[in-house]
């Protein structure tokens, strides 16, 4: 079983709309959307959802004003000014202690302070995930909740049940979207992969947006290669990023032209190689075929 | 006043319209910072072309332990939410890349056997950028955490100036990191599905916490008419949008601002800062 993981660095450079075609090329696989923080493959696969559980990510603080003595021993030990007396009265005063959920970084070392124990320590659910069937094969995507952590941990829980699943349904490939960036998400989505594409734009954002997601992908040797999409926007900048790709080993598996099909595609809910045959839709063919040899 | 840029798409013109405004606003004789706090990716350096004055590491505080010290008592492993700190027979193991640097396991260590040492995030730099003052965060490859370093550069506003952060995409904790305590949030999305679909969790982001905010719909023309009527229908305010322009996107490919390369948008760009001043006019 092999993973292909998409990534891209910069956001918006088409990474979705070419897992989505992907989707529609290749056979017997799973899909695994880990773009938890905004997800959008199921806006063009149209999932029936089959399963659908909680994602419990941590905990976080909770204080119980009737117990809190107003001494501010939680907020002087918090380091991420979660705390603040801004909470409701109780008996005795006029306003106790606080916690903010969406600062709570679910540490626990005010629980742990409170000399009265008045901070509980209780599970957030901080999303959902889900097992789906689609047009083109299973998937497990997921919602993170709105201003949620760990997304990393969701990240990885979206791959582990993706492997599963083709496992257990004989399947040897899953292809995974990623995040954009290249914090804990991307981290967490890369682990592993038989082999990471990254989608870049030959802007110079995009450019220089590559070269970092590159050493991401060295430090954590990851095997990767390229693919240039909308590539007759900036011909110059298409073949330097060719060009230093090249010099670094990255193979750049294909160009995408630019074409208005992938957004038309887009509002019939429909990957681009779905939907006709213009250019975009030929060159992704063509990059699928490069990415199969790659992967076997 | 400080206004803070973000999306829940990637890509839909964030730092287009957070250094285009910069200029304009700068330009108009007020003084400016612009602060890029998407530290992943930072791009508005592209468009602004700084000079970098002053370059910083942050750390994240994790523990060192003394040995000699230790006495194998476990208090540290067991406060310690992330598995940062495992305490075995003989040692105590410590996983820096895993630590949030909440400082549990030194408050809690009876021995005084551990102290804050330091995990390299990333660095802050400043400078200036014609005209205006520039920071930024530049995460280090391989670290998983940017909030700490999103707070780094938000210690570096000042607000005697007009500050506009730019902030990286999605709705997770770095995005929240990036724009809570701004006094307005512009939304940059544009008219597609995926926008559409984005653009409804930030808005949702938007009013958890609680922030004023309105969008700016880029690449106006393309895709479908539902990014209004959810607009319409939501009651979410459209600042202003910015046609579908191939000049625009060639002009940003080459790392160019489409103030400078076309200077017909001028008046875009000025008309969208004066309605955003408006809104926060209307806060107060």
């Amino acid at each position: 079983m092999r993973e292909l993981v998409v990534i891209s660095g910069k956001g918006g450079t088409g990474k979705t709309s070419i897992v989505a075609s992907f989707a529609a090329l290749a056979r017997d696989k799973v899909l695994a959307d880990c773009d938890v923080d905004a997800a959008d493959l199921h806006l063009v696969l149209a999932p029936e959802i089959r399963r659908r559980e909680a994602f419990v990510s941590g905990k976080v603080a909770r204080v119980d004003p009737e117990k809190c003595a107003v001494c501010g021993k939680c907020a002087e030990v918090c380091r991420f000014d979660a705390i603040a007396m801004d909470g409701p009265p109780s008996e005795c005063v006029g306003k106790t202690y606080r916690v903010d959920p969406i600062s709570c970084e679910g540490c626990s070392v005010c629980v742990r302070f409170c000399p009265t124990d008045a901070i509980l320590f209780e599970d957030t659910v901080s999303g959902e995930w889900f097992v789906s069937d689609t047009r083109h094969g299973p998937m497990v995507h997921a919602k993170l909740g709105v201003a949620a952590e760990n997304s990393g941990k969701l990240v990885t829980l979206v791959r582990n049940r993706a492997r599963e699943l083709a496992e257990a349904n004989g399947l040897d490939l899953v292809i995974a979207d990623g995040a954009p960036g290249i914090g804990c998400p991307v981290i967490a989505s890369i682990a592993g992969a038989a082999l990471v594409l990254v989608v870049t734009e030959p802007t110079m954002s995009g450019r220089h947006d590559l070269a970092r997601v590159c050493a991401l992908t060295e430090h954590f040797g990851a095997k990767t290669a390229v693919c240039i999409n909308k590539c007759d926007l900036n011909p110059g900048v298409a073949s330097e990023i060719e060009a230093e790709a090249g010099a670094d080993g990255v193979p750049v598996l294909g160009r995408v032209r630019y074409d208005s099909a992938v957004t038309s595609a887009q509002v019939d809910g429909l990957s681009v190689v779905e939907s006709g045959g213009g250019p975009a839709a030929q060159d992704i063919r063509m990059l699928w075929e490069h990415v199969s040899a790659e992967l076997w | 006043m400080i206004v803070a840029i973000a999306s829940g798409k990637g890509g839909t013109g964030k730092t287009t319209v957070a250094a285009n405004l910069a200029r304009r606003i700068s330009e108009s004789g007020r003084p400016t910072q612009l602060l890029d706090c998407d530290v992943e990716e930072p791009n508005c350096h592209i468009f602004v072309r700084p000079s970098i004055e002053s370059s910083e590491t942050v750390h994240v505080p994790v523990p060192e332990v003394d040995e000699e010290l230790c006495t194998l008592c476990g208090e540290c492993a067991r406060v310690c939410q992330f598995n940062a700190i495992a305490c075995l027979k003989k040692s105590v193991l410590v996983f820096p890349e895993l630590c949030h640097g909440c400082a549990g396991c030194w408050l809690v260590c009876p021995a005084g056997a551990i102290t804050p040492g330091g995990r390299d995030v990333g660095v802050v730099e400043k400078g200036e950028a014609s005209g205006f003052a520039f920071v930024q965060g530049r995460l280090r490859v391989g670290e998983a955490m940017s909030p700490p370093l999103i707070r780094a550069v938000k210690k570096e506003i000042d607000t005697a100036r007009t500050c506009l952060i730019d902030a990286p995409p999605g709705t997770s904790c770095p995005v929240i990191e990036a724009v809570k305590g701004s006094d307005f949030l512009v939304l940059v999305t544009e008219p597609t599905p995926f926008g559409l679909n984005d653009l409804r969790l930030a808005v949702d982001m938007a009013r958890e916490i609680g922030l004023p905010h309105g969008v700016v719909i880029n690449r106006s023309g393309i895709g479908d008419g539902r990014l209004k009527e959810y607009c319409g229908t939501e009651g979410v305010d459209v600042l202003g949008e910015i046609p579908d322009d191939r000049r625009i996107a060639e002009a940003y490919s080459r790392g160019e601002l489409a103030v400078d390369a076309l200077p017909e948008y001028r008046g875009r760009f000025d008309a969208l800062r004066a309605t955003i001043e408006e809104r926060v006019a209307e806060l107060v």
